[in-house]
């Protein structure tokens, strides 16, 4: 589980996040959601070290990372896969060898378990076969799901995602969802993804931050989201008219 | 103080460059990789400069020592001299600082821009010393054997240069570069060459690791890398050859 309490930042004079507290649930896709420039991925940075933290804790199954000395927070990190917005795959490495590159840095597997392990980890995201590709060879989605075999590789008990549906059709990121639910389940990870994609909200939110100009606004299920009466939340969830429609549907049923 | 910031989060980043390795074996085949990479690629262009260049100082020399109280072995010493004390050790690297410094910040910063830095960190990876350190190592280790090929490449190419352009004969050239040869003047070379590697695969490391924003920046802290690695170079040029030759 991951805890974060009170944490704020700062750039500048311009407040990013303010006092925001949450717990994140293990076994579950934790959602963090809201408009662009809300604070929600720097949220997530804050929480994986990408940025120093100005108030507040981050608790790893009790350890607060931000306090910790380099050599603990990389043991931390170690645990930790993230899946990142552009995938952030390694270009000059073909798609083995960049989900082979976890478990060259920190494992002492023979080289037979660790292939057995990256034909696992595409066979899990569906890229078996593609061991040889390069990055620049692969589709939008594919890069997702080749970073998404990445972050599992090393057997994560940690699993961040930063907008994993950014620029995929419909039918692709339901998949990229649908993987990244099952991974949850099965691995027993705790997942937090960020997005703003209301489908990935309704569809794999089991607990979800609305953040809103850096605060938390809201916190709650996936499908609860739908009937909240909290002004800021209707303006972001019924952004589009077909929202408003699927929720008339829904409600005429 | 702009100066001073820079300097200051140079040495940090050096510090965090060479901290211990996770894993030396992982490392071991980074250096391979970039001896490759930023080193053998390198010989080529290298190669044609050098041989060029010999051939030049020879016909200059010849051309210049008109007066019969000046042998003509002279040419030969000449050629030998200039190859070994400066246009092998500093010229070269001037180039190289040109055609290594934009590689290393170039790659280093794309990889800052999209995230893959990023991804190193988050894998509990010094991404400094993993992307730095092979670099910084391999141009150590390659760059003394490239400018030893280009210090041979420049006096033969003078040699062939003079003989075929009757500038001076086989007998008075290989003279010429025997004439009071000094070993101690190849330690001083040498000793430029290694100061010269450190200096423009870190400060071209540095560049790339700290740039911030786009395609935009990556071009600016190419630029960056070499004309700072440029200047370092001269400045260290100096500072050796006082320390050395007087």
């Amino acid at each position: 589980m991951i805890e974060i309490k009170n944490i704020s930042k700062s750039f500048g004079d311009r407040l990013v996040v303010d006092d925001v507290s949450f717990q994140f649930e293990q076994g579950k896709t934790n959602l963090i959601i809201g408009e662009s420039g809300s604070g929600k991925t720097t949220i997530m940075k804050l929480m994986v070290g990408l940025h120093e933290i100005d108030a507040g804790e981050v608790l790893y199954d009790g350890l607060n990372f931000p306090t910790l000395a380099v050599k603990e927070k990389q043991e931390v990190r170690k645990k930790i896969g993230m899946l990142f917005q552009g995938g952030a795959l390694f270009d000059s490495q073909t798609l083995e060898e960049n989900v082979r590159f976890p478990l060259d840095m920190f494992t002492n597997m023979s080289p037979e378990e660790k292939m057995e392990r990256v034909d696992f980890c595409l066979e899990k995201v569906q890229l078996e076969g593609k061991n040889k590709l390069y990055p620049g060879e692969l589709s939008g989605g594919m890069k997702k799901r080749a970073a998404l075999a990445r972050a599992i590789a090393n057997s994560p008990q940690y699993l961040f995602c930063d907008e994993p549906n950014s620029g995929l059709d419909p039918k692709t990121s339901i998949v990229i969802d649908n993987l990244i639910q099952s991974l949850t389940k099965e691995f027993n990870i705790t997942t937090i993804v960020i997005t703003h994609d209301m489908n990935s909200v309704v569809e794999i939110g089991e607990k979800v931050l609305y953040i809103y100009k850096g605060k938390p606004w809201w916190s709650g299920n996936g499908k609860d989201i739908l009937k909240t009466t909290n002004p800021e939340l209707l303006d972001f969830v019924f952004a589009s008219g077909f929202m408003k429609e699927v929720f008339n549907a829904v409600n005429q049923k | 103080m702009n100066l001073f910031f820079h300097l200051g989060r140079y040495f940090i980043l050096i510090k965090r460059v060479f901290s211990k390795p996770e894993k030396m074996s992982v490392y071991g085949k980074q250096i391979i990789h970039e001896i490759d990479n930023i080193g053998i690629s390198s010989l080529p262009i290298i190669a044609i400069i050098s041989f060029f260049m010999g051939g030049v100082i020879t016909i200059q020399s010849a051309f210049g020592f008109t007066s019969p109280l000046v042998p003509l072995y002279a040419v030969g010493f000449t050629v030998r001299e200039s190859m070994l004390l400066e246009f092998c050790p500093t010229i070269v690297c001037l180039i190289l600082a040109g055609k290594m410094g934009s590689n290393i910040a170039s790659e280093i910063g794309s990889m800052r821009i999209t995230e893959q830095i990023d991804a190193l960190e988050i894998m509990g990876i010094n991404s400094a010393g993993y992307l730095i350190l092979p670099k910084i190592l391999a141009g150590v280790v390659i760059l003394p054997f490239l400018i030893a090929i280009s210090m041979f490449l420049g006096i033969f190419g003078g040699y062939v240069m003079g003989i075929a352009t009757h500038a001076c004969s086989s007998y008075e050239y290989i003279f010429g570069i025997q004439a009071f040869f000094e070993p101690w003047k190849l330690y001083y070379s040498f000793t430029k060459v290694i100061t010269f590697a450190f200096l423009i695969t870190s400060i071209s490391a540095y560049f790339g690791y700290y740039t911030h924003g786009g395609a935009l920046e990556v071009g600016k802290s190419s630029t960056s890398a070499v004309v700072y690695s440029s200047i370092l170079i001269l400045i260290f040029n100096f500072l050796l050859t006082q320390l050395f030759l007087t």
